[in-house]
């Protein structure tokens, strides 16, 4: 019966293409509404939040706003991971642009000082080479762990150990090459050149140390780790305002609630676009009935029972709603590959968001159809005869 | 067996009530071929309405194959009309957008049957109509007088217990006309009970046994004719 219904509902659909498009448009532009846009949110703050996850969510990031004539020294911070069990590496941060020169080229290079605990701290891999050691920091030694793509702009290759690049006249020697990073919010590694912070500091005649990256013992000891490190802080500079303390868990967390509202709000938008494509469908509908009375007169006369007729309009709605639905979801994978194309970003449809706006449309479809065809249903037959 | 007794329906036009059936009994036989004559207002048509279950009287009885026709819901009118009723139309009442042969298919389906049985019987149907080879066609495809010959098929392919024509010829040119009055003469000889309703004494004269209906009133014809 149902097989039967779903034949009689596409050759009514395909017999009046013009009008079937038309009717399913509504719910088309409300599927790619939904799709689009839901898809296009939830791909940038997942690649925001991608990039947040690979900075760690077991790190915090301190920042000294104010010294108030009391220099954090590297000493004390060192002292950290000793002090504090949920600590585990405790790395100091300095960082400058500068232009890294050869004899023959040069290249624009982050310059940052920083302490042998950074490697850790970062999950940071070498290629070639070593990192930075303590008796670096105790001697100043002008030595530097350098990027992939920075080693490639000054020497056009990565075995640059033992090689010598210039920063304002100083020259560097290359103990170490790092691997290839991903490109994160903070700016990569790969063109930045890791010197010994005590080095960075007399270079950027810095006076103590004004930031500074923690690594928690564990990723469940994060909140300890903040609350330790707001302690020592406050401790040490007796006011809470001149310094900061960045928990990238918390910061994801609540990049997460934005997405959930921005999702719900364009959710909510479309939903309302749907509705409207699912009173065109209704409209038409009615139209159908009121054209067909006689089509239904005579199929009531040679035996079809009311929920014979009930059912095939309400199929015919359906139908109508959820292929306009998966005509949507085949426009929106279109519209997004083209976005993805001209934005030069990825956008993908989430398979969540294609299911449920297709069930959407099916349950618009259901319900803007059950009026009509109730209506056909509910027709006595000598009159829908009589009709001409 | 059809059986009425002393059927009334009143509609009410504008205020004025409408006596369209008056006491109205009439006794039909298995395998009978019987005309019903009238001119149009002289309630054949509610007659053939009640007497094709699509509506029901307000007063009297009607028994059809010992099953009384009383206050039947919609849906049960439904069934009775798929199982016991063939109706044949003056304008055919094909679906446009159908084949021939789903046209005749469509009872079938409407009673539930297996695919297979409803396409074969429907063929069959078709075939003795003359049709086999016009089964793919659109009504709007065929002639008038094939289109009403698929409308016979259509009537005929549920095995009902009555075949009711409703001015069956009414649409179609004289010759054509006396080849479906032929076709129901078969019918009959088959032994299919056929009601014929029409206005023309001469389609009429095709029965054997005529009724003549006139103001709801329903009065039997000398059948020596």
């Amino acid at each position: 019966m149902l097989m039967q219904s779903f034949r009689m509902a596409f050759s009514s659909i395909t017999s009046n293409k013009m009008r079937s498009f038309l009717t399913m448009l509504g719910i088309i532009i409300g599927i790619m509404a939904v799709v689009v846009l839901v898809s296009i949110v939830t791909s940038a703050t997942d690649s925001i939040m991608g990039e947040l996850d690979s900075l760690g969510a077991d790190k915090l990031t301190v920042t000294v706003l104010n010294q108030r004539g009391l220099p954090l020294t590297l000493k004390e911070v060192s002292g950290y991971p000793d002090e504090y069990d949920s600590i585990a590496y405790v790395a100091p941060t300095a960082r400058q642009s500068a232009t890294a020169k050869t004899s023959t080229k040069e290249a624009d290079a982050m310059i940052l000082g920083t302490t042998s605990s950074y490697m850790e701290v970062e999950d940071l891999k070498l290629q070639a080479g070593r990192f930075l050691k303590s008796p670096d920091l105790e001697n100043n030694s002008s030595v530097a762990v350098i990027g992939p793509s920075l080693a490639n702009d000054l020497f056009s290759t990565v075995d640059v150990v033992g090689k010598t690049f210039y920063v304002g006249g100083r020259g560097f020697t290359i103990i170490g090459v790092l691997e290839t990073a991903g490109e994160s919010l903070l700016g990569s590694t790969n063109s930045a050149a890791i010197v010994p912070f005590t080095l960075a500091e007399r270079m950027f005649r810095l006076q103590g140390i004004s930031s500074f990256t923690v690594k928690a013992a564990d990723s469940t000891l994060v909140a300890e780790a903040e609350d330790d490190l707001k302690h020592a802080m406050t401790a040490r500079f007796k006011d809470e305002s001149s310094f900061s303390v960045l928990n990238q868990s918390a910061l994801l967390s609540s990049l997460d609630s934005i997405q959930g509202t921005l999702t719900l709000m364009l959710g909510g938008i479309a939903a309302i676009s749907l509705l409207v494509g699912g009173i065109g469908i209704m409209n038409i509908m009615l139209v159908s009935v009121a054209e067909r009375t006689r089509e239904i007169g005579i199929r009531k006369a040679i035996g079809a029972s009311r929920k014979r007729i009930l059912t095939q309009f309400l199929i015919e709605s359906l139908v109508l709603s959820t292929v306009g639905g998966l005509l949507g979801l085949l426009v929106s994978w279109g519209l997004l590959g083209l976005v993805s194309y001209v934005m030069d970003a990825s956008y993908t449809m989430s398979p969540d968001v294609a299911v449920l706006a297709v069930v959407f449309s099916m349950v618009v479809g259901l319900i803007f159809g059950i009026n009509p065809a109730n209506k056909a249903a509910k027709m006595p037959p000598i009159e829908a005869l009589r009709t001409e | 067996m059809i059986e009425m007794k002393e059927i009334s329906k009143v509609y009410s036009l504008g205020g004025e009530e409408v006596h369209a059936l008056d006491h109205a009994s009439l006794r039909i036989a298995d395998g009978e071929f019987v005309a019903v004559i009238g001119p149009s207002g002289s309630g054949k048509s509610t007659l053939m309405n009640i007497m094709g279950c699509l509506d029901t009287a307000d007063s009297g009885e009607y028994i059809l194959d010992d099953m009384p026709i009383e206050d039947y819901s919609e849906d049960d009118l439904a069934r009775i009309r798929n199982q016991k009723i063939g109706f044949v139309f003056q304008s055919f009442n094909l679906l446009s957008k159908m084949s021939a042969l789903e046209n005749v298919e469509l009872p079938l389906i409407y009673r539930g049957l297996r695919s297979r049985e409803i396409h074969s019987r429907a063929a069959d149907a078709l075939a003795l109509m003359g049709l086999a080879d016009r089964m793919k066609h659109k009504p709007t495809e065929l002639s008038g007088g094939q289109q009403q010959r698929v409308a016979i098929a259509r009537a005929l392919v549920t095995n009902p217990s009555l075949i009711l024509a409703d001015e069956p010829t009414g649409n179609l040119d004289y010759s054509t006309g006396q080849e479906i009055m032929r076709l129901f003469e078969d019918l009959h000889e088959a032994g299919n009970t056929v009601v014929l309703i029409t206005h023309d004494d001469n389609v009429a004269n095709a029965a054997p046994r005529r009724i003549r209906i006139l103001d709801g009133r329903v009065t039997e014809e000398d059948s020596t004719c």
